[in-house]
């Protein structure tokens, strides 16, 4: 008992808020929407982590061009990547564990089970206002073992990520059903891909649709967090490990990503 | 493959492995006894039975990604459609991405159920030639979820393909969730003693999706899974209002393109992104009837000649073989 606590102290106790993303639909942007408020959040000044724990297909280390450091071990865990030098965003990536990067995760279930369980418990956080936990897609293995450890400690809410298309909403409404079941409160959704303005033209394209993430969130009583706009600034500068939220402060996706930021914290701190 | 069962010990070697019940981390594992048998390490019976249940279908296509939502369901009912297009074939479509099956409302059979029969289940009937079998079909509600470990997803797999009466089929293409996970070994293994005519990978242009799309090529080749090829997806936004093309999702490493060289594969093609596309499938109907005349409808239908030609080769190559 008395080591666990001790554990506790060593990776999460300095760590004011815990926040999945989460989405049942892949690639709807949840770890470009993790990266976005990340950087958001860090640009309004607090200090800010990510877990990754997307064995299979781990994006965020090339989202904030960390690359594939090596990681070290302290007494109290792993010690997390420090994206800059005033250490405001640290990022501990399921990859940075992997012997090689290219090759495939090839694992079934208890596997992957028992690589998250000690990963989540022993990474050596330092101070952190937030830190956003970025999953894979779908309910299965993965999620019940990042929340079965997270839940030692503190799980404030999940944030639900969609794109505006009913085929992604579906997936999502399943999602709510899986954060109710094992008790996760929902802060929020957020409709990602939410429509195209033609650089050329001006002319505003709903590509996947338009208004089904609100739609979604009216439906479910939950909370809608906004809408984060199709932007090919933004997948660059995702390729590219740019900090987007500075490269493009003016630009209206950045606004959005601030926006929802803003709320997501506000939802946190009088939650 | 290693065959690791739930209640496992962490540093188990695999329920097929020679250590099996043997080795130090088998002490104490409630699993021990059976492993040491050595009943464990025979193949599944399974596998023999679903290999007879599936000799009277032609053709077995895997549709794969390492990349969730890059369109591996869209492309499949719409290869499904296209093949279907020619009323002498019978086609079906196994959708085994257990937690988030879209194949029900892509085509248009959401909230359809599934019966039993004397022959096993019956799948569900798109079109006269057209059938299709789902998770989606066995859930009460659409906000149901299936919170399930890996074991238990398996078992469903084996399910659809050992229970299903899918009947005489010339094409069975199979849709599966993003990842190199549980589904995946499964159907790979549970497959294995039919003849798969080989896997179409689909990837967007973008670096992110790339990296993950790179980890499922070595997969299909760790697996020995033929690739038949790759399909760009979301390739390009021609602008409806000034006919400019915008890269929304930017190739910035050379794309699919650059990937097929790299890696010696074909690129099928580029589907260009089209809001009817994504349309259609919320409305669970084919882009390529609703819009026939379109350059990604052109490009689909491209794709699917190249697999059709592909797959009969492959036919006259076996049979040589044999």
């Amino acid at each position: 008992m008395d080591k666990e606590q001790n554990n506790e102290i060593g990776s999460l106790a300095n760590v004011r808020h815990v926040v999945l993303v989460l989405s049942g639909k892949g690639g709807v942007g949840k770890s470009t929407i993790t990266t976005g408020l990340a950087l958001a959040l860090r640009q309004a000044g607090n200090k800010v982590g990510i877990l990754d724990v997307d064995l299979c297909g781990p994006s965020i280390p090339r989202m904030l061009s960390v690359g594939r450091p090596d990681v070290h071990l302290c007494d109290a865990g792993w010690v997390p990547v420090y994206t800059d030098a005033q250490k405001s965003l640290a990022l501990m990536s399921i990859g940075f564990l992997l012997d090689d990067p290219d090759k495939a995760v090839v694992w079934r279930g208890p596997k992957k089970t028992a690589l998250i369980s000690q990963f989540v418990s022993d990474v050596a956080w330092e101070e952190l206002d937030v830190l956003l936990v970025d999953t894979p897609p779908g309910t299965s293995d993965e999620h019940l073992a990042v929340l079965e450890n997270l839940k030692k400690h503190r799980v404030d809410g999940a944030v639900l990520v969609t794109t505006p298309q009913a085929v992604s909403t579906g997936d999502v409404r399943r999602e709510i059903t899986f954060c109710k079941k094992t008790g996760v409160p929902i802060l929020g959704i957020i409709e990602n891909m939410s429509g195209f303005v033609c650089p050329h033209c001006s002319e505003c394209s709903n590509i996947f649709s338009k208004g089904g993430g609100e739609e979604l969130a009216k439906l479910t009583g939950s909370v809608f967090l906004g809408c984060v706009p199709l932007d090919p600034q933004l997948s660059s500068s995702m390729e590219e490990g740019k900090d987007f939220m500075e490269l493009f402060s003016n630009s209206a996706t950045s606004t959005a990503i601030g926006g929802i930021s803003q709320t997501l914290l506000q939802r946190l701190q009088t939650t | 493959m290693a065959d690791v069962p739930d209640n496992a010990p962490e540093h188990c070697p695999g329920t097929t492995s020679e250590k099996a019940g043997t080795s130090a981390s088998c002490q104490g594992c409630p699993n021990q006894s059976l492993c040491a048998s050595g009943a464990t390490k025979t193949p599944d019976p399974a596998i023999a039975e679903i290999g007879e249940k599936l000799s009277s279908v032609k053709h077995k296509i895997l549709v794969l990604s390492g990349k969730g939502g890059v369109g591996k369901s869209t492309f499949s009912a719409h290869l499904a459609h296209a093949l279907a297009s020619d009323s002498t074939k019978e086609v079906a479509l196994l959708d085994i991405d257990i937690c988030g099956p879209s194949l029900p409302r892509i085509l248009g059979v959401e909230g359809e159920q599934v019966h039993q029969s004397g022959s096993g289940w019956s799948p569900v009937y798109v079109e006269d030639n057209l059938s299709v079998m789902s998770i989606g079909f066995l859930l009460s509600s659409p906000d149901d979820a299936v919170i399930w470990r890996g074991p238990k997803k398996n078992g469903m797999i084996k399910q659809f393909l050992r229970d299903v009466d899918w009947g005489e089929l010339d094409y069975l293409i199979v849709d599966t969730p993003p990842g190199t996970s549980d589904e995946h070994l499964s159907i790979v293994q549970y497959l294995s003693s039919t003849h798969v005519d080989g896997a179409v990978i689909i990837t967007t242009p973008q670096e992110v999706s790339l990296q993950d799309v790179r980890k499922e090529i070595g997969f299909c080749r760790m697996v020995k899974l033929p690739i038949i090829g790759v399909v760009e997806n979301m390739s390009g936004f021609v602008c409806p209002k000034c006919k400019n093309t915008s890269e929304i999702f930017p190739p910035t490493t050379g794309g699919a393109e650059k990937m097929c060289q790299d890696f010696n594969l074909t690129l099928l093609g580029k589907v260009p992104l089209d809001p009817r596309i994504g349309q259609s499938c919320d409305e669970g109907k084919s882009f390529l009837s609703e819009v026939p005349d379109s350059p990604a409808a052109d490009v689909y239908r491209t794709i699917v000649h190249s697999i059709q030609e592909y797959c009969s080769k492959r036919v006259t190559g076996d049979q040589d073989t044999c």
